[in-house]
C-alpha cells in the first residue's frame, strides 16, 4: 500500500490563532478516511491544505508524491490530482451543467468538445443526473447541485477526492441521494478524505476514522472506533451526536 | 449688435456637440482600459500593488475634475511640457474615469463570491482562464448598470473642458449667448442636446439592471 495523502506534523496558524498543532495521518490508495471532530477543531482547514488553498506553517503534506511545501511545486498539476467538493457546491451559475463539467477538461486538459461532452455524460450517469446536462445550476435542487459538483470533480479523473461536509447545507430529505453517490464512489475504489458530521454515514463508509480535537489528532482507528472510544473527548463527542 | 437665436445657431451648437462626444469617447475608452488594469491590480493579493492603486484612486477622486484639468493645462507648461486644451481636457477626463471605473469594476470583481474564485482554482485553471471564464462573466453582469450610469457622468463632465478653451457644445453655447443675448433659449437648447446624449444611456442602464435581476444568468 502507498499513501496518496500523507500529513506529517502539519502546523498552521491564522495570525495568533493556532488551528493545526502538528497533525499526522495517512490516506492509503483506495482508502476512505473520515475526519470527525467538533466545530472549530480544524477539519476544514486540514482539508483545504491538501489542495493548498491554505498555506501551512510547519511540517509537510505529501499528495500523490508531491510535497505541497516544495517551492518548485507545480500547483496546477497538484490540483488536477485532487478533487474537492465543498459544502456550498460552488457551481458556476452562468454556465450550464455541461459547461460546468467540461470547463476544466477542455481548458486544462485540452480534451476536444465531443470527448468532453461524452465524459460529462458519463460522470453525470454516475451521479444519476444525465437528463440535467443542459440545465443551469439555479434550476436544480441543492442535492442535485451537489451531485453535479461531484461530477465536475470526477471529470478531471482525480486520484483522491476531498469532501467537506457536503450535505450539511441540504435539507434532510436531500442528503441521502448525495451520500449514496459518495458511497458508490467509495465502493468503486476511489481514495477519499471526507469530513462529515453524519456519524451513521461515517461508520458505514469509513475504512478509518480520525477524530480531531483542538487542532490535534486525538484518536484514530478503524470504523469501530465510534463504538469504542478510548478518550473522554471522543466519548463526549459521540454521545452528543446520538 | 445682437442677432436672433436661429437655426444656424443650432447647427453651430451641433458642431460643438461633436467635440463633446469625442471627449466622452476618449474618456470612456482610455479611462476604461486603465480602469480595467486598475481593477485587476486592485484585487491583487500583493499588498503594495493594491495599496498603490488605492492611493492613486483616492487622489483622483479627492480633487475636482476641473482642478485636475487646470493642473495639466496650466501646470505642465511650467515644467516645459506644452499641452493643448483638448489634450489637457482629455488627460484629465481619462484620469477621472479611470479612477471611478477602476473602483466600480474592482468592487464588481470582489462581489463575485470567494468560493467562485476557489472553485476555479481547485479545477486547476490558470489565472487568465479563471478570470476570463469564471470571474469576469459574473462580474460584468454586476458591473454593467453602474458602468453605463457612470458614462452619463463622463458626458456631463466634459462640459468642464470649455473652461480651458475646448470648443465643445458648452463653449460654443457661451459664444452663441454672447452673440444673441438669449441665454434662456441658448442654454435650454444645450440642455436638450446633453439630455439627448445622456438619456439613452440612462435608459440602457435601467434596462440592463432589469434584465439581470430577472434572470440571474
Ligand atoms: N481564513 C481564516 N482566518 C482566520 N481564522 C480561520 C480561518 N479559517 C478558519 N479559521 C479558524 O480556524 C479554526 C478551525 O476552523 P475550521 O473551519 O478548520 O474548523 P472545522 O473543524 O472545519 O469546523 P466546522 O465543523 O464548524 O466546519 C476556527 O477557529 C476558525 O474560526
Ligand atoms: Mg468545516
Amino acid at each position: 500500500m502507498s499513501a496518496i495523502v500523507k500529513f506529517d506534523d502539519v502546523h498552521l496558524s491564522f495570525g495568533a490563532l493556532k488551528v493545526l498543532k502538528g497533525i499526522s495521518f495517512e490516506v492509503q490508495k483506495g482508502e476512505v478516511l473520515v475526519l470527525i471532530g467538533r466545530s472549530g477543531s480544524g477539519k476544514s482547514t486540514a482539508l483545504r491544505c491538501v489542495d493548498r488553498l491554505e498555506r501551512i506553517n510547519g511540517g509537510d503534506i505529501v499528495v500523490c508524491g508531491r510535497s505541497i511545501s516544495d517551492p518548485k511545486l507545480d500547483l496546477r498539476a497538484l490540483r488536477q490530482d485532487v478533487g474537492i467538493v465543498f459544502q456550498s457546491y460552488n457551481l458556476f451559475p452562468h454556465l450550464t451543467v455541461e459547461q460546468n463539467i467540461t470547463l476544466a477538461p477542455r481548458w486544462v486538459k485540452k480534451v476536444d468538445r465531443a470527448t468532453a461532452r461524452a465524459e460529462a455524460l458519463q460522470v453525470l450517469r454516475q451521479v444519476g443526473l444525465e437528463e440535467k446536462i443542459d440545465a443551469y445550476p439555479e434550476q436544480l435542487s441543492g442535492g442535485q447541485q451537489q451531485r453535479v459538483a461531484i461530477a465536475r470533480s470526477l471529470a478531471m479523473k482525480p486520484k483522491v477526492m476531498l469532501f467537506d461536509e457536503v450535505t450539511s447545507a441540504l435539507d434532510p430529505e436531500l442528503t441521502g441521494e448525495v451520500l449514496k453517490v459518495i458511497e458508490d464512489l467509495a465502493r468503486g475504489g476511489m481514495t477519499m478524505l471526507l469530513v462529515t458530521h453524519e456519524m451513521a454515514f461515517a461508520q458505514r463508509i469509513a475504512d478509518r476514522i480520525v477524530f480531531m480535537h483542538q487542532g490535534r489528532v486525538w484518536e484514530e482507528g478503524p470504523r469501530t472506533l465510534l463504538a469504542d472510544p478510548q478518550t473522554p473527548e471522543l466519548r463526549t463527542f459521540v454521545g452528543s451526536r446520538h | 449688435m445682437f442677432t436672433n437665436f436661429a437655426l444656424i445657431h443650432v447647427q453651430v451648437l451641433l458642431g460643438g456637440l461633436i467635440w463633446t462626444v469625442v471627449l466622452s469617447l476618449i474618456s470612456f475608452v482610455f479611462g476604461g482600459l486603465i480602469g480595467f488594469a486598475l481593477a485587476l491590480a486592485g484585487v491583487s493579493k500583493v499588498r503594495w500593488v493594491s495599496r498603490t492603486i488605492a492611493t492613486y484612486v483616492a487622489l483622483i477622486q479627492g480633487s475636482p475634475v476641473l482642478i485636475i484639468m487646470f493642473v495639466i493645462y496650466f501646470g505642465l507648461p511650467i515644467l516645459g511640457v506644452e499641452v493643448g486644451s483638448l489634450t489637457a481636457a482629455g488627460i484629465a477626463l481619462v484620469l477621472f474615469s479611470s479612477a471611478y471605473l477602476g473602483t466600480i469594476w474592482r468592487a464588481s470583481l470582489q462581489s463575485v463570491p470567494k468560493t467562485q474564485w476557489e472553485g476555479a482554482d481547485c479545477l486547476a485553471l490558470t489565472y487568465a482562464q479563471r478570470m476570463g471564464l469564471v470571474i469576469l462573466p459574473q462580474a460584468i453582469r454586476i458591473a454593467t448598470p453602474p458602468t453605463v450610469g457612470f458614462m452619463v457622468q463622463i458626458v456631463k463632465n466634459t462640459s468642464l473642458a470649455s473652461v480651458i478653451g475646448v470648443v465643445d457644445v458648452t463653449y460654443v453655447g457661451k459664444q452663441v449667448n454672447a452673440a444673441t443675448f438669449q441665454p434662456f433659449t441658448t442654454y435650454l437648447v444645450i440642455a436638450v442636446l446633453y439630455f439627448c446624449l445622456c438619456y439613452p444611456l440612462s435608459v440602457l442602464s435601467r434596462r440592463f439592471e432589469r434584465a439581470y435581476s430577472v434572470s440571474h444568468r
